[in-house]
């Protein structure tokens, strides 16, 4: 009982500090890709505020971050989103009603059906990590769509690395 | 009641207005996007050959120019290269007016004439072919043009020309089936379309608006199996291609993709996800029933049938990155085929079985490259950055695949030595994923 207080509050503390991120880094999205900023993107901020008001408690909101990114031809969750997963993991475990589908995709380089075996790798390590973090697998479901639905069209370092994403989708 | 009369005709008015833009809509949707040749390297092998223009024996003009599409076609191959129409030295259009040492002095190895006469609604074609230096006729044939059907009897002539003159059977009278795709985010529009080997005649087949990849024509030119997400996750589909009647044939959890038709047309290759990462299936299309192929941590995915169907070449990353390998049909060891390079995908065999087209990474970006099956030697074939999907021509003489111009999506043709090579842009959105049907004659 007394851990699952301090988790809540960790999870409040680090939901904010995801928020916090998110705003002083407002603007510089490319800047987050490279993992040198903060683990926030710029994804999250247009949803963060959507499901305030709909009737949950504040420590059991859905994480404003839905996106996090990967390096070239990996699907290694990096450092700095373990925190928008970890928010992601007890928004799930307080909500088991509630399911996720995890949408992988990978940048444009390389042949379109390896690419959707790509995607699926970095669907399934976001997958792996969750259900380690006590997150039912019954909640959660991938998606990959390979290269076929960039987020960012070109091809620059930064359009890939806005393209290499695992993105939440409830 | 002058107010109310106007009034009436302003609706009929908007209501006509509405259906013409309906229409304009759904008209500029549905057909063609035709794609336009430009040849950008030209074979120094080339075989010089003069196509004189076919002489109307009717009234008025001819919707096409027959001689001119034969003459194009020679080119698109490759293999010769057509004296520009300045050039011709007469116009003869029958072999019985060919002096042949005006085409030697021209250094015309071949002489292409002909002539055409209405026949009912369509026409008739006669055209001979002479070898200049040997001074002597050798093919002459007349063909009847069905109305509306001129294009086709031109290609069908650059197939006999072709076949004369190489002994490879033409492959100008194939068709091609490509993907598009316009509009991003939510915007973004997919659309499956079908057109004549040299671009022509594009039909669109399928829209949707979600990614389809990976068509593929069955061995009778009947059908085109292809991956769409329209049902919100990839899924295998099977479109006859001139119906559009269509079954979905796979729709497991995970990945359905890449899939590839056994040379009997009875069974198809695929790559499944269902049992946790993507492994290579065929499904048994009489029966429905699945065998599973290989089994590994790694991505197994876009299969090849040899064409004696007693193989199937695939990518699998178990090495730690992409490379080509090879099994039995039925499964069991496979062997690895690439080793020059760190990644080698998308393989694709010749029609005689003897090479593998594939995409290849060096440090200039992704190509189009041929493997030697028995000595394992590789050519580099295209030298732009953005190189993939290599479909090859049922003749094997030419590799069809999408590569990038500017930040256009755009097909792109290479000979099979590499000499000559041509792009096919759309005029607008991108276009990708090419698939050379079989022969359909």
């Amino acid at each position: 009982m007394q851990f699952k207080t301090h988790a809540k509050t960790l999870a409040i503390a680090l939901s904010l500090a995801v928020v916090a991120g998110c705003s002083s880094s407002g603007g510089t999205q490319e800047g987050n890709m490279d993992g040198t900023a903060g683990g926030a993107s710029g994804q999250g901020m247009t949803t963060g505020q959507n499901t305030s008001g709909s009737g949950m408690n504040a420590d059991q909101q859905r994480p404003s971050v839905n996106t996090i990114y990967f390096a070239f031809d990996s699907e290694e969750i990096r450092p700095e989103f373990e925190s928008v997963l970890r928010g992601h993991a007890q928004y799930l475990m307080a909500n088991t009603g509630t399911n996720v589908t995890l949408q992988g995709h990978a940048d444009e380089r390389g042949t379109r059906e390896y690419n959707l075996g790509l995607g699926e790798r970095r669907a399934q390590a976001v997958e792996q990590y969750l259900t380690v973090q006590g997150v039912s697998p019954s909640q959660i479901s991938i998606v990959s769509y390979g290269e076929e639905r960039p987020a960012v069209q070109g091809h620059s370092e930064q359009a890939y690395a806005q393209n290499r994403r695992v993105v939440f989708s409830y | 009641m002058k107010q109310r009369m106007l009034r009436g005709w302003k609706a009929i008015a908007t209501a006509w207005l509405t259906t013409m833009v309906i229409w304009l809509c759904l008209s500029t949707s549905a057909q063609a996007q035709n794609l336009t040749i430009e040849i950008n390297r030209g074979s120094d092998q080339a075989t010089p050959i003069a196509v004189v223009p076919f002489e109307f024996e009717g009234q008025g003009g001819l919707p096409q120019d027959v001689a001119q599409i034969v003459s194009d076609d020679l080119e698109h191959s490759g293999q010769f290269s057509p004296l520009g129409r300045n050039a011709l030295i007469s116009l003869p259009s029958s072999s019985e007016d060919v002096f042949y040492d005006d085409w030697k002095r021209v250094n015309a190895r071949y002489l292409v004439v002909g002539r055409i006469e209405p026949q009912g609604d369509g026409y008739r074609i006669a055209y001979e072919l002479m070898d200049v230096f040997g001074g002597k006729r050798m093919l002459g044939e007349t063909v009847t043009s069905q109305p509306g059907n001129l294009r086709a009897s031109a290609h069908y002539i650059s197939d006999q020309i072709f076949e004369a003159i190489t002994g490879i059977r033409g492959a100008f009278s194939t068709r091609v089936a490509y993907v598009s795709a316009s509009g991003a985010g939510d915007s973004a529009r997919y659309a499956l379309y079908v057109a004549d080997a040299d671009g022509h005649n594009s039909q669109q087949v399928l829209s949707s608006d979600d990614p389809i990849l990976s068509p593929v024509w069955s061995p009778d030119g009947q059908k085109i199996a292809y991956v769409s997400f329209e049902s919100g996750n990839s899924a295998i589909y099977v479109q006859n291609a001139s119906t559009g009647e269509r079954v979905r044939l796979t729709s497991f959890n995970g990945i359905n993709g890449a899939p590839a038709w056994s040379p009997d047309g009875r069974r198809l290759a695929m790559s499944l996800s269902k049992d946790g990462q993507p492994e290579i299936y065929v499904m048994d299309l009489g029966s429905r029933q699945l065998t599973r192929l290989t089994n590994s941590r790694a991505i197994e995915t876009e299969p090849d049938w040899s064409p004696d169907g007693s193989s199937i070449v695939f990518t699998s990353d178990r090495s730690g990155a992409p490379q080509l390998y090879r099994m039995g049909a039925g499964g069991g060891n496979a062997e690895r085929l690439t080793f020059t390079g760190s990644y080698n995908s998308d393989g694709r065999f010749s029609p005689d079985g003897n090479q593998i087209y594939m995409v290849t990474r060096d440090d200039s970006g992704y190509h189009i490259a041929k493997q030697e099956l028995d000595t394992g030697r590789v050519t580099v074939l295209t030298d732009s950055r953005w190189d993939e999907s290599p479909s090859v021509a049922p003749n094997g003489t030419m590799v069809i695949f999408a590569t990038q111009q500017g930040s256009q999506g755009v097909l792109g043709a290479v000979s099979s030595d590499g000499r000559a090579s041509f792009r096919l842009p759309s005029p607008q959105g991108d276009v990708r994923e090419p698939a050379w049907s079989p022969f359909l004659n």
